[in-house]
């Protein structure tokens, strides 16, 4: 048993990491194309949608919380900044956006903090909410930028600042940011001190409910910018933009280490979680395996990220 | 003499950072019931969880019946016939009275289907056999807390227990209730059941048990026949110095009236309850566990909404919706439970200690650090925290210094009034003797303190005056002369209402 028990201390210390370095090399060997600096900037341009949200989620995760929906909440942003782009142009396109996802946010926050009604059940119901009005609003049919290659809007998505794509700047930023209100701030030690003892919190004098409408409207805000980012690359959506994202983002979450059970983890770790996902869903592209392979390899992080966790935590593998 | 039915020989059990048990002998007889005392901490409840296999000694052996038998889980411990009945009733609220007696065991036919009308003719044998008025197919939920601890009993009937452990049965019982509990006690020691029964309560013990073994600080003091011992010699040995040394009471000049509390109640926890804390003064608020004590010191606190009554807080009307607002106040509370309301666990003692007031070390929003390790590292000085440092998880450390940290954590804002609700369950002795000084020390300075305890030694010599409170309501007042155990068991067992 204490060999075990070593084993799953490695395994959550350097397992994770070691397997990633050897999915690195077996792909980078039998596709020469994979570590090309085109195809990581590429990678990274992709992760830095999945990344944006997934700054706001983690928020959501460390408070104890989870919140599932952010995958609709983009599909409907997506669409909403595009089609506002064709009609009032794109600055205001983008406040309507940003303005949206605080709403949400704020919903899913007081449904959770101030109603105390639980997350996973308010937020799952939001995602069909979202998903329903995304195609109320647009009647299910797609919708496209007019003027793809004239509009400013292009400058989130699809243009570059010193040979690096601004998508990957403006996620670098956000983590730059996220990552200090997380550690550096009063709030930040609430988002922590909730997750690791609500009740605790409550009699210290910390305001829960209203940290944790605020982590929602993190959450939310984080997934507008994707929306932006997305509708920008794309240049149009249609109503199964954002399907699956809030299971790419939480394993990304789970992958880089961050307890579900609330009260640990960093942005940092987060960034590093969902880049290490980009990778392996690249390499499995390149190594010619479908694409929804993806979503078996998605199945396996999440299982085995938890698993390890929580054997790290009672000190044994099985139960 | 009986025969023995089980022993204890030198068990040893340790815990992070304390030795819960050091090398404990202990036996039982059938058809006795043999009385383990102890204060807080002393050692009593992980004796019994050892002897009914929820935890594993670290050394030693137990013998049942003359062989010698490890008992794993608490499956071993029932099929060997020994039985807890615990201190908080561990009964499934929406299940019925029969399905919790056979709780784990429910009989069967060849389909694994399981056959109700036997379990519950069973159980209705055991319930009537113990004077029960009620069926088995009453859900638990609807039984009131002593007709659940009488299903608990049931159950060391229907498996045919031969060793009954009974962990603080009267904390929650009324007079009567507490009767019928010693009719059934008795009851079972003339069926030849060998019964532990452990209890802080001097009285009881006397009035029930054949033989007394005090334990302190992980130690058996004695076993002593109760016929030939006494009050005084039992509580002598259970804390090993006189009272006079091991308490502190506050020698300071007592101040304005600082808190005033007016009719003040909550339906269904508690009703018109009105007194007053000065400055300097401390106030002991005693009661049994269920009084209505803890949710007295929350409404005060804002975490509860009365219903109505008025709060008078340096001269100021207040109403707090939340802690935050009794905290900018200068307010402060020492929750009754450290570990789920106290402090957070997983994070280090800076966190914990700046959380309750993190806005008076920050700038704009950010903490200061400088400012937070100089306050922790003031406080662990004064207090004697003992800790590896700042970022230490308190999940590390023992009972006694937990419990210091959350004192330190509510002391570094200055707080005008500070409540300590139990302030020192499930703290080693040496602890428990700093904590009472550090209490007096703080009334000194002027604050005004509100000590809440079921401990009555503790809060008779620690305090200036003290509540009683019964049933939600305040019952008693005594200053001086009047705080003696006599009057305040009394007051709360209804016997005067002054």
């Amino acid at each position: 048993m204490a060999i075990l028990k070593k084993a799953s201390e490695t395994a959550k210390k350097h397992g994770l990491i070691g397997g990633f370095a050897i999915f690195l090399a077996v792909v980078s060997f039998s596709s020469p194309e994979f570590l090309t600096p085109g195809n990581i900037l590429d990678v990274i341009r992709q992760v830095s949608i999945t990344g944006m949200i997934a700054i706001g989620v983690t928020f959501v995760v460390i408070t104890g919380r989870l919140d599932l929906s952010v995958g609709s909440m983009l599909t409907l942003l997506t669409v909403l900044v595009v089609d506002q782009h064709n009609q009032v142009g794109p600055a205001i396109a983008i406040a309507y956006t940003l303005f949206a996802s605080l709403l949400i946010g704020i919903v899913n926050g007081y449904l959770i903090g101030f109603m105390r009604l639980n997350s996973l059940i308010v937020t799952l119901a939001m995602l069909s909410l979202l998903q329903g009005a995304t195609l109320f609003y647009s009647g299910g049919s797609n919708v496209n930028v007019t003027n793809p290659q004239e509009t400013w809007f292009r400058f989130f998505g699809r243009s570059e600042f010193v040979d690096i794509p601004v998508p990957v700047w403006i996620f670098f930023f956000s983590a730059l940011v996220g990552s200090f209100v997380l550690l550096k701030t009063n709030f930040g030690r609430w988002v922590f001190s909730i997750g690791g003892n609500e009740t605790a919190s409550l009699f210290s004098g910390v305001q829960t409910r209203g940290v944790v409408l605020i982590a929602y409207v993190i959450s939310g805000f984080g997934t507008g910018l994707a929306a932006i980012i997305m509708g920008s690359r794309v240049m149009g959506a249609q109503s199964t933009i954002g399907q699956g994202y809030e299971l790419t983002v939480l394993s990304g979450i789970i992958l880089g280490g961050t307890s579900m059970l609330g009260g640990s983890g960093t942005i940092w770790r987060t960034v590093i979680g969902v880049t290490m996902l980009g990778f392996v869903q690249n390499g499995l592209l390149l190594l010619g395996f479908a694409y929804y392979v993806q979503w078996l390899v998605t199945w396996a992080v999440i299982i085995l990220a938890v698993w390890i966790d929580l054997a790290a935590k009672r000190g044994r593998v099985f139960v | 003499m009986n025969e023995i039915v089980l022993t204890a020989d030198s068990i040893l059990k340790k815990f992070p950072g304390v030795i819960a048990l050091n090398g404990v002998s202990f036996d039982i007889r059938a058809g006795e019931v043999h009385a383990l005392m102890g204060e807080n901490g002393a050692g009593k409840s992980t004796l019994m969880k050892v002897l009914s296999g929820i935890y594993n000694p670290d050394e030693g052996a137990i013998h049942h019946r003359g062989k010698k038998v490890i008992v794993k889980t608490p499956k071993e411990a029932r099929e060997l016939g020994i039985l807890l009945v615990h201190q908080e009733l561990s009964l499934s609220p929406e299940l019925s009275a029969a399905e919790n007696i056979y709780l784990g065991d429910w009989p069967t036919n060849w389909f694994g289907i399981v056959n109700k009308r036997k379990m519950n003719a069973a159980a209705k044998t055991a319930l009537d056999e113990l004077g029960c008025n009620f069926g088995p197919e009453v859900l638990v939920r609807n039984l009131s807390i002593a007709k659940q601890q009488m299903v608990e009993i049931a159950r060391t009937l229907v498996f045919n227990a031969n060793v009954v452990i009974f962990d603080e049965p009267t904390g929650t019982l009324t007079t009567t209730e507490k009767d019928q509990l010693f009719e059934v006690v008795r009851s079972l020691r003339k069926k030849g059941v060998a019964i532990v029964y452990i209890s802080h309560k001097m009285d009881e013990i006397f009035e029930i048990a054949d033989r007394i073994t005090v334990l302190r600080d992980g130690e058996v003091q004695c076993t002593v026949n109760t016929c030939e011992s006494t009050i005084g010699e039992i509580t002598n040995r259970m804390i090993g110095r006189d009272l006079d040394q091991y308490f502190h009471r506050a020698k300071s000049e007592i101040g304005n009236q600082l808190l005033s509390v007016n009719k003040l109640t909550i339906r269904g926890f508690f009703k018109d309850v009105s007194f007053s804390v000065r400055s300097g003064e401390v106030v002991g608020l005693y009661g049994l566990i269920g009084a209505g004590r803890s949710e007295v010191a929350e409404t005060l606190f804002g975490v509860r909404r009365q219903d109505s009554g008025e709060i008078i807080f340096n001269k100021q009307k207040v109403s707090f919706s939340s802690p935050k607002q009794a905290i900018e106040k200068g307010m402060a509370l020492v929750p009754e439970d450290r570990k789920s309301q106290g402090l957070i666990l997983g994070m280090g003692g800076r966190h914990n200690m700046t959380l309750p007031h993190l806005s008076l070390y920050s700038n704009m929003g950010v903490p200061n650090v400088e400012n937070e390790l100089q306050i922790f590292e003031d406080y662990k000085t004064k207090l004697e925290i003992k800790t590896t440092g700042p970022e230490q998880m308190l999940s590390d450390l023992s009972g006694g210094n937990q419990q210091k940290l959350v004192l330190a954590k509510w002391l570094c804002a200055n707080p005008k009034l500070i409540i300590l609700d139990e302030p020192t369950r499930g703290v080693d002795v040496g602890s428990k003797s700093a904590i009472h000084q550090y209490i007096a020390t703080l009334a000194e300075q002027g604050l005004a303190v509100i000590v809440i305890s079921s401990e009555m030694p503790e809060v008779i010599g620690v305090s200036h005056r003290i509540l009683t409170m019964a049933e939600g309501r305040l019952v008693g007042e005594y200053t001086g002369k009047e705080m003696t155990e006599e009057n305040l068991i009394a007051a709360v067992s209804g016997l005067t209402t002054a």
